[in-house]
């Protein structure tokens, strides 16, 4: 044991003799940072409500003790979110810090939780930084590593024995790590890796260079508005029933396609999770979901709600006392909790190993929507788990 | 790459190009004649879009839709104008780089408050959803064609109500002679009024004609308005003609190099360095135009009325 070892730990033990008599009682904290407005807005409004759908389920409560959460709005800049950790650390005191949602975001605030021994679960954000060497014993991601759901696309278009594939992302680290992933995955012929203008509005220049590279497939990530565009401008130029279009989840999660609309209808897109799932805690969820809020649940909402049900787990584990950190963090790796996903495990870097499955874009009555078409891996796990050594 | 593919991207070019002359003809009339930098030009577009798209939804015309946001459009763009901006007219362009800034966060949580933060969806109207072939082998968006023909139709227009009419004989005078134009006995801040109201209908019709293309979403405005501040500084401030120059120059180079360039890496670099490369130069390429434009002519390409 080093001597920082052996310090933290006798603080730890005195923690939990002078915590013990009263913690039962105190309610737990939880301080959630998540984006509620500018242009990523809907994805932590995604976040925020389904974690607080958890927490009303159990009336107020999460592993049986009254919980607070506490959420403040980052706009999507790292700064903002640097800001609310430390007065979430220093001036409130929370518990548990969750809820980012932007890779960026995440690898600038995680390391600063987790080094004060805060517990920091991931309701989305799952940047390979953090799942390989920059992996913690306090970080936990409830959601996936990154790269999972472009390996899944790029599987699923292996499996459709397509041989020729035209890539798309932005140029930013998170776009050249999708068209890493789906490369990991993906066997046939890469015809060109087009690298968009981060923000980017028009596609009209990319999409006549596609079509005249005449690929079997199209596989793109774009972020937000820019996947938007995109997906209309594909549709307009009568491509989307010619070369089929694949994508990450994200891209045509519920949100998205409420402002894409008819364009996507026979797009396929790849994700560990949609409303749809035929499991009894998913059942609950979306039928409380739409109850609540009026809409149908995206991996977001499903992904803060697991994170909620996670920590659920782990409260209860320790009756409360949240002091007793090593409990608590063996309580959490054991992931027992109903996720909505059905089932759910954690790897030996704390990220989820878990099924991931290719959905279809589809039009039911006036809405449009995700349908599960068919299981790409079961029990996938990320490709930096072997690196982390906590 | 075949002669297909380059009169297609030429068009796709011309589209972008007529896109940004919409919103350069507004900026750089109200910054030739008024020398007021409008940061808040932008907003004007994002209004136009919000409106047009919640008209055509409400009325299931699109024609309705893009009246509603020239209407909208125009009566915003005057009301700033006599509430916000008139006071700003004889201060410093920092101050009303600020003050038109503060307009822009003012309007983006106005709309989110009135449309929420989802980005909206518009189709194009039916007649234009389709594709059309005029280059042989290649169907070509028929929507695309349309903003081409408003676009140019609009610049006709604006040459024409600048050139042949009494507003445009004062607009021309007002750019470079105001106190001589306010000493004739024309009321100058009426004038004004109303060339920012024009500049604001041309934002407003350019978010209408964006709606079907693109997604309608809070902050839309800021994205385009740097490349359209890039058209009126290759144009020429104040210059009309030139910012038609400016954003049909600015459209084909931007479209071209997103187009050709990582092709043309291609040929020296293996494919995945090409792709990647090219992008990153493609991204620059309107700047370092802007760049060689201002070198061999400082003031733009062409100079504003009388100037």
């Amino acid at each position: 044991m080093t001597r920082i070892q052996t310090i933290l730990a006798a603080t730890m033990a005195g923690a939990i003799v002078s915590g013990a008599a009263t913690a039962a009682d105190k309610p737990v904290k939880i301080g959630m940072i998540t984006t509620l407005s500018g242009g990523g807005a809907a994805l932590g409004v995604d976040a925020r409500d389904a974690f607080q759908l958890a927490i009303d389920l159990k009336g107020g409560k999460l592993g049986g003790v009254p919980t607070e959460l506490i959420v403040a709005d980052d706009a999507q800049k790292v700064e903002n979110a640097k800001q609310i950790v430390t007065r979430f650390l220093k001036k409130d005191d929370v518990d548990i810090v969750t809820g980012i949602v932007w890779s960026n975001l995440a690898i600038a605030v995680v390391p600063s939780v987790t080094r004060e021994g805060k517990i920091y679960v991931s309701t989305n954000a799952g940047p390979h930084e953090l799942a390989g060497k920059g992996c913690d014993k306090n970080y936990f991601n409830a959601a996936y590593q990154n790269d999972n759901l472009h390996e899944a696309a790029g599987q699923y278009v292996t499996d459709k024995g397509l041989k020729r594939v035209y890539l798309l992302a932005p140029n930013y680290p998170a776009g050249k790590d999708s068209i890493t992933g789906f490369k990991r995955f993906y066997k046939g012929e890469v015809v060109a890796e087009v690298y968009t203008t981060l923000g980017q509005v028009d596609y009209a220049a990319e999409i006549a260079n596609l079509r005249a590279a005449k690929p079997e497939g199209v596989f793109f990530f774009l972020p937000g508005g820019m996947g938007v565009n995109f997906v209309k401008q594909y549709a307009q130029a009568g491509l989307i029933k010619e070369i089929p279009l694949f994508g990450p989840g994200f891209s045509f999660d519920e949100g998205i396609l409420s402002a894409v609309g008819d364009a996507a209808v026979g797009a396929f897109n790849s994700s560990e999770y949609t409303w749809d799932l035929d499991n009894a805690a998913n059942k609950v969820f979306v039928a409380a979901f739409r109850k609540a809020y009026g809409r149908k649940p995206s991996l977001y909402a499903a992904q803060a709600y697991d994170a909620a049900l996670l920590i659920d787990s782990a409260i209860a584990a320790v009756k409360g006392d949240m002091s007793q950190a090593d409990a608590v963090r063996a309580a959490l790796k054991k992931a027992d909790f109903p996720s909505v996903r059905g089932k759910f495990k954690f790897g030996p870097n704390n990220h989820p190993i878990q099924d991931i499955y290719i959905r279809e874009v589809v039009k039911e009555g006036d809405t449009v929507t995700n349908k599960t078409i068919r299981k790409v891996f079961t029990d996938h796990q990320d490709a930096y788990a072997a690196e982390c050594k906590m | 790459m075949t002669a297909q593919l380059f009169l297609e991207q030429t068009l796709n070019g011309l589209q972008q190009g007529v896109m940004l002359f919409l919103l350069a003809a507004g900026l750089t009339l109200v910054f030739g004649i008024m020398h007021l930098i409008n940061l808040a030009h932008g907003t004007l577009y994002m209004v136009g879009a919000y409106v047009a798209a919640t008209a055509t939804k409400a009325s299931g015309s699109f024609t309705i839709g893009v009246l509603a946001a020239l209407a909208a459009a125009g009566l915003v763009g005057a009301t700033i104008e006599m509430t916000a901006l008139r006071k700003l007219y004889k201060r410093d362009h920092l101050d009303q780089v600020l003050a038109t800034f503060g307009v822009i966060l003012f309007f983006n949580e106005l709309v989110k408050i009135m449309w929420g933060p989802q980005a909206l969806f518009l189709s194009p109207p039916a007649a234009l959803s389709g594709t059309v072939e005029i280059i042989p082998g290649i169907p070509y968006p028929a929507y695309r064609l349309f903003i081409i023909g408003v676009g140019l139709a609009v610049g006709l227009g604006l040459r024409y109500l600048i050139v042949n009419t009494r507003t445009g004989m004062l607009i021309r005078a007002g750019a470079t002679h105001r106190d001589m134009v306010g000493a004739l006995g024309v009321d100058i801040d009426r004038l004004f009024t109303v060339v920012f109201a024009i500049g604001a209908m041309l934002a407003g019709l350019a978010g209408a004609l964006a709606g079907p293309m693109l997604a309608v979403e809070v902050g839309m405005g800021e994205q385009i308005l740097i490349l359209t501040f890039v058209v009126i500084i290759i144009g020429g401030i104040g210059s009309v003609r030139g910012a038609l120059a400016g954003a049909l120059l600015v459209g084909l180079v931007d479209t071209y190099g997103r187009a050709f360039l990582p092709l043309a890496m291609r040929a020296a670099l293996d494919p995945a360095a090409a792709d990647s490369i090219g992008a990153s130069i493609s991204s620059v390429a309107i700047y370092l135009l802007m760049a060689a434009v201002l070198i061999w002519r400082p003031r733009g390409l062409f100079q504003a009325y009388g100037g």
